[in-house]
């Protein structure tokens, strides 16, 4: 419904399998336990790091679902924050 | 965890961020079920789960919110502890700050997960949260299950 109003979302998924057969236009997989969608609690970087990985998916023009896995890589962190 | 039948997303859509994302206005909507103390709580007894949601405008203190969430399928303990898990505020007032991002929506929308029965959220719900975010002036949405 968002996206049919023309704005672009992405979703974040702790379960990839199900993601696989719901096909939401964007969505990020992350590996973590249920209940911690963006991490760990107070480790402010690291939220900000996967917060940015999703919301740079929405510009990527999709006709078929996209699932990117996240990259838990800290070095992808711009210096400074 | 109980095991739902998953529906398939039925969408065509072109939508797409085509301006650059430290200019985009981000909003979040999220199955977390939180509410401000002045909300009602989600309504945990009904069948099929409760489709409304609750506004949370920006500038909200994360503290002040409340959890209304029915399921036992997830571990609460991680927003009990930081609802930016969930419900991003902070993070997104940073981001913006670091001019990652352009603004923080106006405000963020808060449903309770469990929707086992989705035609009223589908019919009805949905599509009046997509105009209240088209009014808002919101480029991008991040959606945040738990």
């Amino acid at each position: 419904m968002i996206e049919g109003a023309g704005i672009p979302t992405v979703s974040i998924t702790l379960l990839r399998e199900v993601t696989e057969q719901v096909g939401p236009p964007r969505a990020l997989s992350i590996d973590r336990p249920l209940g911690f969608p963006l991490g760990r609690p107070h480790d402010a970087a690291g939220q900000r790091r996967i917060i940015m990985s999703a919301l740079e998916m929405l510009s990527v023009p999709v006709t078929a679902p996209l699932i990117r896995a996240f990259d838990d890589d800290p070095l992808v962190d711009p210096p400074g924050l | 965890m109980a095991m739902y039948r998953y529906r398939r997303v039925d969408w065509k859509s072109d939508a797409v961020l085509d301006i650059p994302l430290s200019q985009a206005r981000i909003a979040v909507v999220t199955t977390a079920a939180f509410h401000t103390p002045d909300q009602p709580a989600f309504d945990e007894s009904l069948r099929g789960g409760d489709v409304s949601f609750r506004l949370i405008p920006v500038g909200t203190r994360l503290e002040d919110l409340r959890i209304a969430h029915r399921s036992d399928a997830f571990d609460h303990r991680g927003i009990e502890a930081d609802k930016n898990l969930a419900l991003p505020l902070d993070r997104l007032e940073e981001l913006a700050r670091d001019r990652r991002i352009g603004c923080v929506a106006p405000r963020h929308v808060s449903f309770m997960g469990s929707i086992p029965a989705p035609a009223r959220l589908i019919a009805a719900t949905a599509p009046e949260v997509a105009g209240l975010l088209c009014s808002d002036g919101v480029d991008g949405v991040l959606l945040t299950p738990v």
